[in-house]
């Protein structure tokens, strides 16, 4: 498996793209600190774009890999190679390479801007960590459309599907269930259903971890309160990681299965 | 050795093979012939286990292929389609395939042999079609294996190549290998294989020699008799 981590990866990070995405994280990233001259602020606007865009490149990204690799695939399969090290090790490159992109690309304007001096040293690791964690749950569900679609349109289309219903539609529909059941206590409610979604649970981590809670009213507090915690943040993690490790698990399980 | 038993193979509603029955154990130049949509593909991929077949069974020296991947040591494949990582060069296509094997292999002589040597620094992405079918045939062929698979290995060929390619494929042969061949051109067919394989809606249809099929079928033109074949299961 390490050996086709290693060949996915050394394709990649030689691939256009991967630089496309890195320049974009560098500029972004210096631009930020230019115009705000603060930290704290370019944390939070970064925290704006990464939850967004981190998703809809991982799933593209993803997507993109596996149909455009799929007669390299083939070959691959015909060596005396274990299919699941195939898949993994190919998800892994990508998710990967993703990830050095977003790390370096913020990385290095933060680190010139003089970020170790600074207190927000933890606030940026976090937001690197859920970049991360994000990269490797959208990565790993678009591997999974991906296996399951044969059809390359159909997969893509499934695929911007789950971006935009975990990035847009998942919030409305949220929102709007608050909205219709306001006179019912929600607390425990709203806590689970930013759990369930990876965007929702990054967002919130960040936002608790800036302090700026406060500004969230009296759900602020309440999430302050579960969140907020060491158990809170155990709990989040652990939600995260599950994100990661069921879709991964689903492509070990799948591929085995699949014909070629 | 390959051993195939009442292989059933269906993909959705489409049922491929219908109960292949095969037994490889001589050497030699094997041709699997068949119209298009006969299941030749199909075929070839239950031996490397890239389909999963529905019913029967599959041996690949005396052992089942059933969740196992070790037995394609034993294989070297052409596929019908090269598309290899766009930003690798030649170079680091063989030498990472040689390294996923962990076998050294003759890479150099055919490298040689298909005229391949300007080529090799460059990116895969900038290959025309036939020399990206010559790395296919270099990368299939470098390891020294008992069982080798070509799935259409003339398409995009130059004649030079073409030659070439022959005179590998007869030397692997006289080292006393087991190859199947798929093609659809006759001529290298008739030059090539020692038995046909005719496969027809999912069965073997037709197992012998060229001679044997020449007589069966009553025509003097391998080509016609081919062609016969499939029209006396029409009428």
């Amino acid at each position: 498996m390490l050996k086709i981590l290693k060949y996915s990866f050394y394709d990649l990070i030689r691939s256009r793209w991967s630089y496309v995405y890195l320049l974009f994280y560098l500029l972004l990233g210096s631009v930020l600190l230019f115009l705000n001259n603060d930290l704290s602020k370019a944390v939070i606007t970064l925290m704006n774009v990464i939850i967004i865009l981190v998703p809809l490149i991982g799933t593209i990204f993803g997507v993109m890999y596996y149909y455009n690799s799929k007669e390299f695939t083939e070959l691959l399969l015909a060596q005396p190679i274990k299919r699941s090290s195939i898949f993994i090790g190919q998800y892994l490159g990508v998710a990967l390479s993703l990830t050095m992109s977003l790390i370096l690309g913020l990385g290095i304007p933060f680190v010139l801007y003089g970020l170790f001096q600074s207190n927000e040293i933890w606030d940026f690791i976090l937001l690197l960590v859920t970049g991360t964690f994000l990269t490797l749950i959208f990565t790993a569900l678009a591997f999974n459309i991906a296996l399951y679609n044969e059809n390359k349109i159909k997969g893509f289309s499934y695929a911007i599907l789950v971006w935009l219903f975990m990035a847009v539609i998942y919030d409305g529909l949220f929102l709007m269930s608050l909205i219709a059941f306001q006179s019912y206590p929600l607390d425990a409610f709203s806590i689970g259903a930013t759990l369930v979604n990876p965007i929702d649970l990054s967002r919130i981590l960040i936002l608790l971890k800036l302090d700026i809670s406060a500004l969230l009213g009296y759900t602020g507090a309440v999430f302050q309160k579960f969140f907020g915690t060491n158990f809170g943040l155990f709990i989040s993690i652990g939600t995260l990681s599950l994100w990661v490790l069921l879709p991964v698990l689903n492509i070990y399980r799948k591929c085995r299965k699949k014909d070629f | 050795m390959i051993q195939i038993e009442q292989l059933h193979k269906r993909f959705g509603k489409n049922q491929v093979l219908k109960g292949i029955d095969l037994n490889i154990t001589q050497k030699g130049i094997f041709a699997i012939l068949g119209p298009n949509g006969s299941g030749k593909t199909t075929l070839i991929k239950a031996i490397l286990g890239m389909v999963v077949p529905n019913k029967g069974k599959l041996l690949v020296d005396s052992i089942s292929i059933k969740k196992n991947w070790k037995y394609r040591d034993q294989i070297d494949y052409l596929p019908q389609i090269a598309n290899f990582p766009p930003n690798l060069t030649v170079k680091e296509l063989i030498v990472m395939i040689k390294d996923l094997r962990n076998r050294p292999g003759e890479d150099k002589k055919l490298i040689e042999l298909f005229m391949l040597e300007p080529f090799l620094t460059k990116k895969l992405s900038n290959l025309s079609g036939g020399t990206k079918q010559k790395v296919n045939i270099v990368l299939s062929l470098m390891f020294d294996s008992p069982i080798i698979i070509l799935d259409e290995p003339t398409t995009g060929l130059d004649p030079i190549a073409l030659i070439r390619l022959k005179e590998l494929i007869k030397e692997e042969k006289a080292k006393g290998k087991i190859i199947l061949i798929t093609s659809h051109i006759m001529s290298f067919v008739e030059e090539m294989a020692d038995e046909i394989v005719f496969l027809l809606e999912g069965k073997v249809y037709f197992k012998g020699n060229i001679d044997a099929l020449k007589t069966q079928t009553k025509e003097a033109n391998f080509e016609r008799a081919i062609a016969n074949l499939l029209t006396y299961d029409n009428a």
